[in-house]
């Protein structure tokens, strides 16, 4: 297989949404990443893209005016917290918010024009737990869930498919799209008994017209790589066969990880890799490719950069070269 | 924690001289099992049940109301024949946990809610029960669930929320579990977020241990291939 065309979003205004001291989600993050892929060679290899400011028509495809408006005010006043006080804030928070919405549609754009195949975007804030009206889980703007509507909106791509395999359930996307049979959602993660935000349980499946398009796998503490391969081979693989996605779209997140001290899931760097070797074949059986991967959660500095290196070098050639 | 506030106050009721095909239809409908069966002045009279029902009608007039209806014997039958008279009861001012261990001990799904006059307040259900307690555990919202083991010993859980509240964390709530291993208590705090990595290491670093679920856990897993 030649290699593919893959995009990556970084840019240093990522890095101004300060969360204070004693915050897991820091700047810092962003900077192992970018390390990482740095230090194994492979940035010449990317199409680098920067920041956009997102239109803020975008935003409310998923966001209500109202939160839209009250988050600019609380963030420009100065108040250090949205919501509940694991969000913390600068003043810079709102800006960042929507540089990181942008960003993901600038590379929405360029994938849709052929110029890449596939793309990892390095942002912050995450997104998954962002509710329509409601920052969570320092969440603000729910990045994939506005990228999936805009790919639906601005470029008519019909059924879009997200895999969530960040270690905490995404109950942002999965509420914005529980009734919408057209977004597949699936996220495996730790057992919502035990781990943060204590939704995805088996039993919740979407309803109405969605029911059936939302699929949760939950994963319990000290259950590691050969529970994933089991369960994404017993659950997200045939699910998406079925669905057949014209587009995937991925919360990635690497706060799975053993080191990793947000869960107490324990995968190994590998299985991380496995997971996006698995997740890059069903984009060449179903999306002739097409694949955007988002960054959500992953706090571990120690293990981000042979992570991050690894995720591009699968989007790069489908697998890593042993 | 009263029954009062946890009970079903709109309830579904009958008077003696219904028919037992229309309390069918009426449980039917409102998706119950137990009716109130109450006097012209709201004074309870008796309780019927779902099971009441079954075991008047043969199988086929009980899956088919059609087929009751067009048998006299059992269309004519009437709800004070078939009811359970001077059921169990509870009073608005009893609490949830009297209700919890009443329903334990009588074995019964429901209780009518039943003033000092006799009349009917309300109804109380293990269902309702369930909600008062998904209530009191805090799991409808966000949130991270702590397992730490203690030694059963005075002012531990002071020691524990004041670690916590010091963090600046809110409880939805903390249960504790008496008996887990010889002289040990484990305590279970749900906090309203996702961002425990510090207390984590604060608590360890006082000394406590947190629990792993997977110790006892990890032996009934199906083993994967």
């Amino acid at each position: 297989m030649t290699m593919k065309k893959t995009g990556f979003l970084f840019d240093q205004r990522y890095l101004l949404h300060d969360t204070g001291p004693y915050h897991p989600e820091v700047p810092e993050r962003l900077q192992a990443i970018y390390q990482g892929i740095e230090e194994a060679g492979l940035i010449s290899k990317l199409k680098m893209i920067s920041a956009v400011r997102a239109d803020l028509k975008w935003v409310e495809a998923v966001h209500s005016v109202d939160y839209i408006r009250r988050f600019e005010e609380v963030c420009f006043s100065g108040q250090r917290t949205l919501d509940s006080p694991d969000n913390r804030m600068c003043r810079e928070t709102y800006e960042t918010a929507l540089l990181a919405v942008g960003g993901v549609l600038q590379v929405v754009d360029l994938l849709m024009q052929n110029q890449i195949d596939n793309a990892f975007c390095a942002v912050r804030p995450p997104g998954h737990h962002a509710e329509v009206s409601e920052a969570m889980g320092f969440c603000y703007f729910n990045n994939i869930a506005i990228a999936a509507r805009y790919l639906q909106q601005q470029w008519k791509v019909p059924k879009i498919g997200i895999i969530d395999f960040d270690v905490h359930h995404g109950n942002g996307t999965q509420h914005i799209f529980e009734k919408d049979p057209s977004v597949f959602y699936y996220s495996i993660h730790q057992h919502p008994s035990f781990a943060y935000p204590g939704t995805g349980r088996e039993f919740e499946k979407g309803s109405v017209d969605g029911y059936g398009f939302t699929k949760n796998t939950p994963v319990l503490p000290g259950q590691g790589d050969e529970d994933y391969r089991y369960y994404i081979k017993r659950d997200l693989v045939p699910a998406f066969g079925h669905f057949k996605p014209d587009m995937i779209l991925v919360s990635t997140g690497f706060d799975g990880h053993m080191d990793d001290d947000m869960s107490d899931v324990k995968l190994s760097t590998d299985a991380f890799t496995w997971i996006m070797e698995t997740i890059f074949q069903m984009a060449e059986d179903h999306s002739k490719g097409k694949l955007i991967s988002i960054l959500e959660g992953g706090y571990s500095l120690k293990r981000l950069p042979e992570l991050a290196r690894n995720h591009v070098q699968v989007l790069l050639d489908g697998h890593i070269h042993q | 924690m009263f029954v009062s506030r946890s009970m079903t106050s709109k309830v579904v009721t009958l008077q003696p001289d219904a028919t037992v095909l229309e309390a069918q239809k009426l449980m039917a409908m409102h998706h119950i099992r137990h009716l109130p069966v109450i006097d012209g002045e709201d004074r309870l009279v008796g309780v019927v049940t779902d099971r009441d029902v079954r075991s008047v009608l043969p199988y086929d007039c009980y899956k088919n109301p059609k087929c009751a209806e067009g048998n006299e014997k059992y269309s004519r039958l009437k709800v004070k024949d078939i009811m359970t008279v001077e059921p169990f009861t509870i009073s608005p001012s009893d609490t949830i946990q009297d209700a919890l261990l009443l329903i334990q001990e009588k074995r019964i799904g429901a209780f009518p809610v039943v003033d000092n006059t006799g009349k009917l307040k309300g109804i109380i259900s293990v269902r309702d029960l369930l909600r008062a307690f998904t209530n009191v555990l805090g799991i409808g919202e966000p949130g991270t669930l702590l397992c730490i083991l203690v030694e059963e010993k005075v002012g531990q859980m002071k020691k524990i929320v004041d670690a916590i509240t010091e963090e600046g964390i809110s409880f939805g709530s903390i249960l504790v579990a008496r008996y887990w291993e010889k002289d040990k208590r484990a305590v279970f705090p749900y906090l309203l977020t996702q961002n425990i990595s510090r207390v984590k290491k604060k608590l360890q670093e006082m000394g406590y241990t947190l629990l792993d679920p997977m110790d006892w856990y990890l032996d009934q897993l199906p083993k994967h291939e």
